[in-house]
């Protein structure tokens, strides 16, 4: 589980951009392309390596009602398991 | 037949020229002449028509795409369409300065091939002294601070050799160490049987593999490609035939893989005379194998037609002469036998190799 103190980044090598032509965001990265959903490009958006989890947690909150940390650990971890993100400090 | 999507990567082959000579190149047999080759303007024509169609990844191969000297402008094109951009390299050539402009153009990632763990195995496979130019490749890479993937293809040679390429992938600084058992097309297929591991090698390489994969998790992924033949099923047509990927060859011949040019029945089209949306959407060849529609059974009854598609079209045709039956690597293809029978005539000795020629001028 990704604690709320770790500040989560994208990895070298990803990049998050829109795609004009599918009107989508994309993620893009060696392996491939993925399309994350509308949950997870809000929370991608804010993965800048200095924000820790409790943070985006908070900056959410001001756009979106009812985010859940949980929401937010589960969406990074799914992450984190395809090599997209990776998460600094203990 | 259900709606067409549309396609997400591209694997451009700027050229078959190569300073190598590795005798499991997949490249056809008949490599494609220096004139027969895209201009620069076609190239970037070819990126535009791909990026309209959909295509977000790019991927710059060949041959060796350093062969070519308009291989900045092509970069700075398609990166300034938003793509993400893989360099696809021996590393021959590849020096600091060099790469660092290439990255300031916009590459995103860069894949390496090693032939091998030492100079003397990596220079005898490749055919040339080029293991140095690796590492000095490699030292760029690093300085530069592009993300790397080190890809070896395995065989009966190197196989052996698997710890030591774990353990010079990690030192060269890779984030992804991809091991591809060889896959029989072009120049692989020619050596066939000095190529394929034997049954003792394989084994003694999973354990490796698994042991290194859990070690090193977190720092470099390990990503095995397990040997084609010795399956019960056959590794899977990539997404789908002209499900995802296109692959554009040297002289803007479109291909739904990058050895379909192995299935001589099949009319392909090229990007010199067609439209790429045509290609992909319109074109017999790309329709051939798309969906499930065309198989026959086994396949077309089986739950995993949607998983494996069928196996590979390209080696059903090289096996069995029909490029619609099913992948005879398998265990329920009636002509299985084929591959059982290739396997059974093992040599107990080396024997030897073909090297790739060098292309044409
Ligand atoms: C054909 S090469 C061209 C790019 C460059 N010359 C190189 O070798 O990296 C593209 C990629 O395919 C891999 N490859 C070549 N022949 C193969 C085969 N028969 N089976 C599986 N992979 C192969 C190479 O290792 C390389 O990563
Ligand atoms: S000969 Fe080797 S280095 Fe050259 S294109 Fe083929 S696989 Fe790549
Ligand atoms: S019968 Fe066809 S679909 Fe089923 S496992 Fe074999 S190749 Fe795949």
């Amino acid at each position: 589980m990704i604690g709320v103190e770790q500040r989560p980044r994208l990895r070298r090598g990803v990049r998050l951009s829109f795609d004009r032509v599918r009107q989508a965001h994309v993620l893009l990265f060696p392996e491939g392309v993925v399309m994350p959903n509308a949950t997870a490009v809000a929370v991608l958006e804010l993965c800048d390596g200095e924000r820790t989890v409790a943070e985006i947690v908070t900056a959410l909150s001001g756009t979106y009602s009812g985010v859940r940390v949980e929401d937010v650990q589960n969406v990074l971890a799914r992450f984190v398991e395809r090599h997209v993100v990776e998460v600094l400090g203990g | 037949m259900a709606e067409v999507a549309a396609p997400l990567g591209l694997l451009a082959e700027l050229t078959h020229r190569c300073p190598l000579h590795c005798p499991y190149c997949s490249n056809p047999l008949e490599l494609i002449a220096r004139q027969q080759e895209l201009s620069t303007e076609q190239w970037c024509s070819v990126l535009d028509q791909a990026r309209d169609l959909g295509v977000l990844q790019v991927h710059l191969s060949g041959g060796e795409p350093l062969a070519r000297n308009d291989l900045p402008e092509i970069v700075s094109h398609a990166r300034g369409l938003g793509c993400y951009v893989n360099l696809v390299t021996s590393g021959v050539g590849l020096t600091t300065p060099r790469l660092a402009d290439l990255v300031e153009r916009g590459i995103d990632h860069v894949q390496l091939s090693l032939q091998g763990a030492s100079e003397a195995g990596n220079d005898a496979i490749a055919g040339a002294r080029v293991f140095k130019h690796k590492l000095i490749a490699a030292e760029a890479i690093a300085e530069v601070g592009v993300p790397l993937t080190v890809n070896t293809v395995l065989h009966r040679r190197n196989h052996g050799e698997i710890a030591d390429l774990i353990a010079t992938a990690e030192r060269l600084g890779a984030e992804r160490l991809e091991l591809a058992n060889t896959q029989y097309y072009g120049w692989a297929l020619r050596n066939r049987t000095a190529l394929m591991p034997t049954r003792e090698q394989l084994d003694a390489a999973e354990p490796i593999v698994r042991e290194a994969t859990e070690r090193l998790a977190g720092k470099m992924q390990i990503v095995y490609v397990v040997a084609d033949y010795a399956d019960a099923h056959p590794k899977p047509c990539m997404h789908g035939w002209g499900a995802r990927q296109l692959t554009v060859a040297p002289d803007g011949t479109v291909l739904p893989c990058p050895a379909a040019t192995a299935i001589t029945t099949l009319e392909l089209s090229s990007v010199v005379d067609t439209p790429l949306a045509e290609i992909w959407y319109s074109s017999s060849s790309f329709n051939a194998f798309r969906g499930t529609e065309w198989m026959s059974e086994p396949c077309r009854s089986c739950p995993r037609k949607e998983t494996d598609f069928g196996g590979c079209r390209c080696q059903a045709f090289l096996l069995t002469g029909d490029a619609a039956a099913t992948d005879p690597v398998c265990s329920l293809s009636p002509n299985r036998g084929l591959v059982d029978e290739i396997l059974a005539q093992q040599p107990v000795v080396d024997v030897e190799l073909t090297m790739r020629a060098p292309g044409r001028a």
